[in-house]
């Protein structure tokens, strides 16, 4: 399963990076992208752990870059 | 970005006036020192303090903060506050950048369709493509971007398709022909009825392919992704290394001599500069590539297409058109008329090309009714009885098996002879061709000047047809009468023949060819434009039908590995060579500052020439 988001305010490409690497080793999480440029992230991901993934990247996101929010493309 | 240039104005001012403020005063200087700090760097100070209780540590603004702070520590009160001053500075114009290269990412976006004007029981609404389901009806004006695939039902006009393509001549379009999603309707109103629903339609599918292509991530992206896990906090260990060990050592070292080249150490310590160009520069070389018509599903695919060595190229619908007309028809004891009807019905079965080019040149409808006892006859031909005649239509072979004795002018033929014979007698042959491509032979020629070391042809086709083919277009080998597995063992042999480095392209129209496709390094296809099947298959997707893009695609390859390259090595080059003259003491923190920031700015002006791929 694939999920799309916009990343509001993600203004740090190193931060970008490092959410990438954090998301992947989440539980589930089977592909991840964070791109920059186009501040997108693509999550694909196990179908019944999605809910949970979503969230936890979302305490990722926050963590590494408080300023930054997902949104759902 | 406003409150921003505030900041580093109103603190530039505080820093001028400590700097021009004299000593008689006292604490006043240093009043203004500490008050221009905090206007400049108090957002970067409570960021690092955050983060560190997020447990997010070896980060920019920790970095600045330290060493700001370290400087004024050790009373380098002015430089401390002008690396945050500088630092500010290089931020905005970072910021800037990004901005910049966000807005021409979204440009090239931008041909993505805003609304559908759906036809609903006689009224006209304006309603999001992705709500309009397939066999929906749809008005499409002048100006306006077509927003779905589908057939025209009335009216014509010209439609720009460049979006797609990068073909700048319009193309005109009537009743029956397909419109594709994301080209602009020129000048007449067409009504249009929809074959496909948006998450499948050609613009989605290009915008997800060039969105995506980041995700499969090119040797040189995964290098700088590593570097940068190990490059911090090496630099940052050496920076505390550089400011305890030497005075411990060395009874004349002075402490703050070498916490300040320590600091020095941490400004130059983000790999920033790496972490933002690099990743810019290949989707600027993809972006740009899908202007010119040529999609790249993924760096890693551009990385390879400037390394071929060996491109090997499918005959049919690559090199040539992939049409077969009828060329010459000669009868013998019969009218051309009869011949070309009995031939047309014989093989009207068949879904052979040559078939579908027997039927075009007879052109009137087939009467089933005429035929019967159809029989293929595998690798020779067909048998059927047409009007109660017995008709064997086929090659030589099928003729010899019947013992029937052809014209044996075939020799000087360039082409597929199909021979007739009606109740086991001849009645003459039909001459059908395929027409090689205009730009094929300047493509082949072009591609020798890329450096590609061997151009080889694949086909089914038989030996006289595709060596002359060959020999025409100055092909380096040819291999000929392969069935398609024979294909893949082909390009697996010449697997072995490249080196290295080298890589190996494949070239097909995809249709039938998608395991070579796959098991070449570089599976490219050709006329992509509304065919899911070569956009699924392949690396690359060539949208138009021209060989000659190919060489750009090369060319675009070449130019953004190369900035790519620049990149890497200016950037470390620099932050290496900073880390070596501080080391020394021989630099000050400004060049520190340049290493960081300057360093940044400039490499993502070079990675925007990626994007610029108009003359390649």
């Amino acid at each position: 399963m694939k999920k799309r988001f916009i990343l509001e305010g993600l203004d740090c490409a190193n931060c970008a990076a490092k959410m990438e690497e954090a998301i992947g080793k989440l539980e589930g999480v089977k592909e991840v992208t964070v791109n920059f440029l186009t501040q997108k992230l693509v999550i694909v991901g196990e179908e019944e752990k999605m809910p949970a993934i979503v969230q936890a990247a979302e305490r990722v996101i926050k963590k590494i870059e408080p300023n930054t929010t997902m949104k759902s493309a | 970005m406003k409150k921003q240039l505030w900041r580093i104005g109103i603190g530039a001012a505080l820093f001028l006036a400590a700097l021009i403020s004299n000593n008689s005063f006292g604490w006043g200087k240093t009043l203004f020192y500490l008050s221009s700090y905090i206007v400049v760097g108090g957002n970067v100070v409570k960021k690092a303090v955050r983060n560190i209780f997020r447990g997010q540590v070896f980060d920019e603004n920790f970095l600045m903060t330290t060493a700001t702070i370290g400087a004024m520590l050790i009373n380098e009160y002015a430089e401390g506050i002008a690396v945050m001053l500088f630092y500010q500075v290089g931020e905005l114009f970072q910021s800037y950048a990004v901005d910049k290269s966000r807005k021409s990412i979204a440009a090239l976006m931008d041909i993505r369709p805003d609304y559908a004007n759906l036809k609903k029981d006689n009224e006209i609404v304006k309603v999001d493509p992705d709500e309009v389901k397939p066999g929906d009806i749809i008005i499409i004006k002048p100006g306006e971007r077509v927003p779905l695939d589908g057939k025209v039902i009335a009216g014509n006009s010209m439609v720009d398709t460049s979006a797609l393509t990068g073909e700048s001549m319009p193309r005109s379009v009537g009743i029956g022909q397909e419109v594709l999603s994301g080209s602009i309707n020129l000048n007449g109103v067409i009504t249009v009825e929809v074959s496909r629903e948006y998450e499948e339609s050609t613009v989605n599918k290009i915008l997800d392919l060039v969105e995506n292509a980041g995700g499969k991530k090119s040797r040189s992206e995964r290098f700088i992704t590593k570097f940068a896990r190990y490059y911090t906090p090496v630099v940052v260990v050496l920076a505390v290394c550089l400011a305890v060990l030497p005075p411990l050592f060395f009874e004349e070292a002075s402490f703050s001599k070498w916490v300040y080249a320590a600091l020095s150490f941490l400004v130059v310590s983000c790999p920033c500069a790496l972490v933002i160009s690099i990743p810019l520069t290949f989707f600027g070389g993809i972006g740009g590539a899908s202007k010119r018509g040529v999609l790249v599903k993924g760096s890693n695919h551009l990385e390879d297409l400037a390394k071929t060595e060996i491109v090997v190229f499918d005959k049919t619908g690559t090199l040539t058109k992939g049409v077969f007309n009828v060329q010459k028809i000669e009868p013998v004891g019969i009218s051309k008329e009869e011949l070309l009807e009995l031939i047309a019905h014989a093989e009207s079965y068949s879904q052979h090309p040559i078939s579908e080019s027997l039927k075009r040149a007879y052109g009137k409808e087939i009467d089933n009714s005429l035929i019967t006892d159809v029989k293929e006859i595998p690798g020779q031909g067909v048998s059927a009885t047409v009007r109660g005649k017995r008709v064997l239509a086929g090659n030589a072979k099928l003729m010899k098996e019947h013992s029937i004795s052809i014209s044996n002018d075939e020799e000087n033929l360039i082409g597929t002879v199909v021979h007739v014979a009606v109740n086991d007698q001849y009645a003459g042959y039909i001459l059908i061709a395929d027409e090689i491509k205009e730009d094929s032979a300047e493509a082949i020629k072009k591609l020798k000047r890329e450096n590609v070391k061997q151009t080889v042809m694949l086909t089914g086709d038989n030996k006289d047809i595709a060596g002359k083919v060959a020999a025409q277009l100055e092909l380096d080998d040819v291999f000929t009468e392969l069935l398609p597995h024979d294909k893949i063992e082909k390009v697996e042999e010449l697997l072995l023949q490249k080196s290295a480095q080298g890589k190996l392209a494949f070239v097909g129209d995809g249709l039938n060819d998608a395991p070579v496709l796959a098991r070449a390094d570089i599976g490219i296809a050709m006329g992509g434009l509304g065919s899911d099947a070569a956009i699924e298959a392949a690396d690359v997707v060539i949208m138009t039908d021209e060989p000659a893009k190919i060489v750009t695609a090369m060319r675009i390859a070449k130019k953004t590995l190369g900035i790519a390259k620049q990149n890497i090595v200016f950037a470390i080059g620099v932050k290496v060579g900073v880390l070596i003259l501080s080391a020394l003491g021989l630099v000050t923190m400004w060049a520190a500052i340049f290493g960081d920031v300057g360093v940044t700015i400039i490499a993502i002006f070079n990675a925007f020439r990626a994007l610029n791929v108009k003359k390649l």
